[in-house]
């Protein structure tokens, strides 16, 4: 194979355009699978949570839940989506084990939910991406290659499968395709991913992490010469983060136009994302066609949503997430960059309650976006599931306010409350870590500290008032960091004043 | 005239991933076209006025609440399973498809 000398992404961009389309994959957060009753925890040991519906077993008969029907009427109407007012679910038939039955339950030609829209804030502008469709289906089982060296299907010689995700409720939210975009493609692919995201959150129908596989998506791009016709597209999966979702497209827009400059054409194929070059890859393409042979599911009846229940889902929508977070933005007092990691962490919400508790905007951040934001990355559970409540962060914050705890003190005591050791005041007062306020052991120590240091004490008597900070030190470490270090400096110069 | 060829059957086959001879290619078309045939003569009877039926009751909106339900024990999973290894399913690897 021949290597193609790669332009440089200006250059592909200032030659082409590129119209992109995407396809997102949400998993939603039911208690129960899409058409049985079986739990759909993450994580459980295979094949513990399937039951004869979800594995296909004759006889089984699949009875829609109705919150995964409720859910993806709610991403439909957030999404500005038409609602169908009568569909059914279809058989989409396929041989691969992941699924038990040999079929997956989707919808076909009659998604739930049609033509919608999402504004995106793109560098201060705004663009609109066109919704074609949002349907609702089930997920696959879980294989497993073995038998080959990369553990990877090439080379594998048998696969093992775990049925636990199969029949879980998937929703497949699709993009009309986007042009104009020009050399800003890449940034509205991850602005409409971030926002669809914040959408989906905001709704509360999923956790929609895409590490973890409960949001999916894969790109469509393609280049044509201005004014010309759209081009061949290539659909590129495993596309796992954010970031990637950019970056996929940006490679692929200068690959496809490599190929292009040298007189090539594209092949419509599905490529693999790699998350260490941030190229893609092309995946085996198909001799023949898909041919999947969609036809109505018999063993479910039709869905035609009560029109009155659509309008009270649509009445009870949540404020929108850009809307919301604009206005918490201000509120806080903080930058766009700093709310974004706010919203990254998943801290909206907690930082709301905790100042709804009585603490103020920049307390309440400061230890959900530190101190707790980094124990939940080191153990690798959500922040809002850290071992803190909102009410306890507010309760910490106020005894700092007061006087009561200095910072360092106040990270201990958040240690015991994260430990489950009680509220902060109980932990304050259990560990004995409040800080020293008793005047006269304070004072002792300050005596202390000065007749240990006559030089210091020296300087500051002839109004080098800087060098108090060693004595502060001299200080804190005699009370084990309990003192107030405010406190304990006013108290030298007192003492060493006159 | 047979209201299915050769070549579908054996895109059939290749789609249910089984392996037909020749000589069997030409008998199940043959069963194949009498089966549809038949199927066929739904149409001779079928009128304007009558949408295409997909279910059988005049039924729409079933819905389940979303409660946990009791599921099979591993042991009860596996049964039926033609090999298994670690609590799962064992079957060839599949050739034709990159996941």
């Amino acid at each position: 194979m021949t290597t193609i000398a790669l332009p440089s992404y200006d250059d592909a961009i200032g030659r082409y355009e590129p119209v992109i389309g995407l396809e997102t994959h949400v998993e939603l957060g039911t208690n129960t699978k899409m058409f049985c009753g079986c739990p759909t925890g993450f994580g459980a040991e295979p094949n513990t949570q399937v039951c004869p519906v979800c594995l296909g077993l004759p006889g089984s008969l699949p009875v829609a839940n109705r919150a995964g029907i409720e859910a993806t009427i709610r991403i439909g109407l957030a999404l500005n989506c038409d609602i169908a007012s009568w569909c059914r679910m279809a058989r989409k038939n396929y041989f691969y084990p992941d699924m038990p039955k040999n079929f997956q339950t989707s919808q076909y030609d009659e998604p739930l939910c049609t033509d919608g829209y999402v504004d995106v804030d793109v560098d201060g502008e705004t663009v609109r991406v066109g919704i074609e469709r949002v349907h609702l289906e089930e997920d696959t089982g879980k294989t497993l290659h073995v038998g080959g060296a990369t553990g990877r299907i090439h080379g594998a010689t048998e696969s093992l499968v775990d049925y636990n995700r199969a029949g879980i409720p998937l929703v497949e939210i699709v993009t009309k395709p986007v042009t104009g975009t020009g050399a800003r493609a890449p940034e509205v692919a991850r602005a409409y991913v971030t926002e669809l995201r914040d959408i989906i959150r905001s709704l509360g129908v999923s956790d929609v992490r895409m590490e973890q596989g409960s949001l999916r998506c894969d790109v469509n791009t393609s280049l044509n010469l201005p004014g010309a016709e759209w081009g061949t597209r290539t659909e590129t999966k495993n596309v796992n983060s954010l970031r990637s979702v950019e970056r996929a497209v940006r490679s692929e827009i200068i690959r496809q136009a490599a190929l292009l400059d040298g007189g090539g054409s594209i092949l419509q194929e599905t490529r693999h994302f790699q998350e260490d070059t941030g190229d893609t890859r092309s995946g085996r393409s198909k001799e023949t066609a898909t041919d999947y042979r969609y036809f109505p599911e018999p063993d479910l009846v039709p869905i035609a949503p009560d029109p009155e229940w659509v309008a009270r889902l649509r009445a009870e929508l949540p404020e929108k997430p850009s809307v919301r977070y604009a206005r918490l933005r201000e509120a806080w007092g903080i930058g766009e960059l700093d709310m974004q990691s706010v919203v990254n962490a998943g801290a909206v919400e907690l930082i709301e309650r905790t100042i709804a508790a009585g603490a103020s905007p920049a307390g309440a951040r400061k230890w959900w976006m530190g101190e707790l934001a980094r124990r939940a990355n080191e153990t690798g559970t959500d922040l809002a599931d850290v071992g803190a409540t909102p009410a306890q962060v507010a309760e910490l914050q106020h005894l700092v306010d007061t006087g009561k705890l200095n910072d360092k003190l106040a990270r201990a005591v958040l240690e015991g409350v994260v430990a489950g050791e009680g509220d902060p005041t109980a932990v304050m007062d259990a560990r004995g870590l409040g800080v020293v306020s008793d005047s006269g052991a304070l004072t002792a120590a300050v005596d202390e500290a000065i007749a240990a240091n006559p030089d210091i004490a020296a300087k500051i008597r002839d109004g080098k008032v800087a060098a108090a900070g060693a004595l502060v030190g001299s200080v804190m470490k005699a009370t084990r960091g309990q003192a107030d270090a405010k406190a304990v400096r006013e108290l030298i110069l007192e003492r060493l004043s006159g | 005239m047979s209201a299915i060829s050769r070549e579908e059957v054996a895109h059939l086959a290749r789609l249910s991933r089984l392996a037909v001879t020749e000589e069997e290619l030409d008998r199940f078309a043959g069963q194949l076209d009498v089966i549809l045939q038949s199927v066929a003569r739904v149409g001779e009877v079928t009128a304007e006025d009558i949408p295409p039926t997909s279910h059988s009751v005049p039924l729409t909106n079933v819905y389940r609440d979303d409660v946990v339900q009791p599921c099979l024990t591993p042991d009860e999973v596996l049964a039926g399973a033609p090999d298994q290894a670690e609590g799962r399913f064992r079957v060839p690897r599949i050739l034709d498809e990159e996941e």
